[in-house]
């Protein structure tokens, strides 16, 4: 890897993580590009351990870890370019929501000025500038998480991370916070998200990281990663004007696990061990047949699935 | 200004928007005023009845055992555990020293910045309070006792308490930052550093010379006689000259600082989850 691409990225290698005899994450070999990234995998998995070693809030206990190329060892670079939304809901007695940002910002070393600029930009982003000179301690649970993310993000970090954001948000609020964060994500960040709520999740990743009891069960794009999963059969949803039919025809040529019709009577849900196959059958039978397809869906290349596939358990509620 | 001194700078304007005459320090304050309360009621009843019933010499023997016994070895060093030792160890048990960890800020600079604020803190209430209770345990002598301060021994023992107790803040305030950093309960720390302080007198020469204790009595203006049976177990050892013992406490407190400012660098936040 050449040191300019490296500069781009956030790598761990073989990083283990032991808190005395629990295991926090086992050899980690990871490499995040930029975009949005989700962090995956039920309580104590080791979502929060990766989380806090990249940011250097706790070391390895082996292994090493670059973000940007630089060590998280060294808080005086790392720090400006790195902000992390930590899951504590714990704040600084005594200060108010404009205070808390400016505070902070002013650490960094900055001038009033920019610090006052940085901070109002930064609340208005996540809509609390009204209640900018309240005390932090009466907001309200999703004010509290807002502040928190533009405390978070108001030194403008080229590495966005942030430990269930989406907690305590509510609908209005959850999907301002999505569109911040593919908007991040477009613009060439890295931003890592840890999440309990899959569907967002899977609405909003570049690419996921599954985890389970510390170690990596699955990294990458969610689909290349379902397409890695080769013991479970594929579901695809076909939604067609006779999917009895099409169900009929599929079987004869002994294509398909498993097949049911849709409740609304126009779909045909079916499970494939062997999906480039049976796309190709399914063109071969809809010119012989005349069938009228509407479309061709894979129905479980998502997080949600994948994760029951890979690590068990209900899916959208880890 | 350059970088570290702006952030240093930050660092102290927070702590002090955080801290400074916060109600969770109520019991500091408690310590800092109580003195003063006393003392100002000495003047009231010494007013309301007269004065009279004892000399100036009295009640500069009873202030010099008010710093000795209150000061020096209850309020200040009381008030430097609950100052210092929340400076990191608080932060710890509110889930909060995580934002200081996230700016590209030194360790030691984080260190350097919470000390100067609890500094602050500390002498504002102990080095105000010393000098208030100087100022109002004669004040019932009137125009005798601002005679004795502008033109007698006064104004000179004031400057020499004064700086005692801004010297008991500086070691006491270093120990317990210290201690706050590396241990999970300072208490206990405490109360070892406490007993060791309080046994100081009945130490051999040299353990006597071991302690911050040692060198701040020697500073004080005006020495307390012990009463028997204590004073034949007291040990006398040679009082360690001004121009040691004000040096020799800076640098003490510099040494603890520095390591302070290592072991922070070392220090991980995972709040014991």
């Amino acid at each position: 890897m050449s040191p300019a691409m490296s500069e781009s990225l956030i790598t761990f290698a073989n990083v283990s993580r032991f808190y005395g005899e629990v295991l926090g994450v086992n050899k980690v070999s990871l490499t995040i590009p930029p975009g949005v990234t989700s962090l995956v995998g039920p309580n104590g998995s080791g979502k929060t351990t990766l989380m806090n070693l990249m940011t250097g809030l706790i070391r390895p206990s082996q292994g090493e870890i670059r973000v940007l190329g630089m060590s998280p060892e060294d808080p005086e670079h790392l720090c400006r370019a790195v902000g992390y939304c930590a899951q504590f809901d714990n704040y600084p007695k005594g200060l108010t929501g404009y205070q808390f940002i400016y505070g902070f910002l002013r650490v960094f070393g900055m001038s009033h000025e920019e610090c006052d600029q940085r901070t109002m930009a930064a609340l208005q982003t996540v809509g609390l500038s009204d209640a900018r000179n309240r005390p932090v301690a009466a907001y309200s649970k999703g004010m509290r998480q807002r502040v928190r993310l533009a405390q978070a993000t108001a030194h403008d970090p080229q590495v966005v991370i942030l430990d269930e954001p989406l907690n305590g948000l509510d609908p209005l609020a959850r999907a301002e916070a999505i569109a911040l964060f593919e908007q991040w994500g477009q613009k060439g960040r890295h931003v890592i998200v840890s999440s309990h709520i899959l569907h967002e999740v899977d609405r909003i990743s570049d690419q996921v990281i599954l985890l389970s009891q510390g170690y990596v069960v699955a990294e990458g794009q969610i689909q290349s990663v379902r397409g890695e999963v080769k013991d479970q059969p594929m579901q695809i949803l076909v939604r067609c004007d006779h999917p009895s039919q099409l169900a009929a025809r599929l079987f004869q040529e002994n294509h398909l696990v498993e097949a049911k019709i849709h409740t609304d009577g126009h779909g045909l849900l079916l499970r494939t061990t062997d999906a480039d196959g049976f796309y190709l059958l399914l063109n071969r039978i809809v010119i012989e047949s005349g069938l009228v397809v509407e479309s061709v869906a894979p129905a479980d290349d998502d997080v949600n699935s994948v994760y029951q596939y890979l690590i068990g358990g209900e899916g959208s509620t880890i | 200004m350059n970088l570290w001194m702006r952030q240093i700078g930050s660092v102290l304007r927070l702590e002090m928007k955080k801290t400074f005459l916060s109600k969770r320090g109520w019991w500091v304050y408690f310590l800092a005023l109580g003195p003063v309360v006393l003392t100002l009621l000495h003047w009231l009843i010494e007013i309301s009845q007269g004065s009279g019933h004892h000399t100036l010499g009295e009640d500069s023997l009873v202030f010099a055992g008010l710093f000795h016994f209150y000061y020096l070895r209850l309020g200040i060093f009381f008030g430097c555990v609950g100052i210092f030792s929340n400076l990191f160890r608080g932060e710890m048990l509110e889930k909060t020293l995580h934002y200081y960890y996230l700016t590209p800020l030194r360790r030691e600079l984080l260190v350097a910045g919470k000390y100067v604020a609890g500094l602050a803190t500390a002498l504002f209430l102990f080095v105000g309070s010393t000098a208030l209770s100087f100022l109002l345990i004669g004040r019932h002598f009137g125009a005798g006792y601002t005679d004795y301060i502008l033109h007698g021994p006064g104004l000179s023992q004031l400057g020499s308490y004064v700086l005692v107790a801004a010297l008991a803040c500086i070691g006491y305030g270093a120990v317990f930052l210290m201690s706050g950093i590396l241990f999970r309960n300072p208490m206990i720390p405490a109360a070892v550093v406490m007993v060791w302080e309080n046994l100081n007198p009945f130490l051999p020469t040299v353990l006597k010379k071991i302690s911050v204790i040692f060198y701040l009595k020697n500073l004080c203006p005006v020495e307390i006689p012990i009463p028997p049976p204590f004073n034949v177990m007291v040990i006398d050892a040679d009082p360690t000259p001004f121009w040691i013992a004000v040096p020799g406490l800076l640098a003490l407190s510099l040494i603890l600082l520095v390591y302070s400012g290592l072991s922070a660098r070392h220090t991980e936040i995972s709040y014991g989850e």
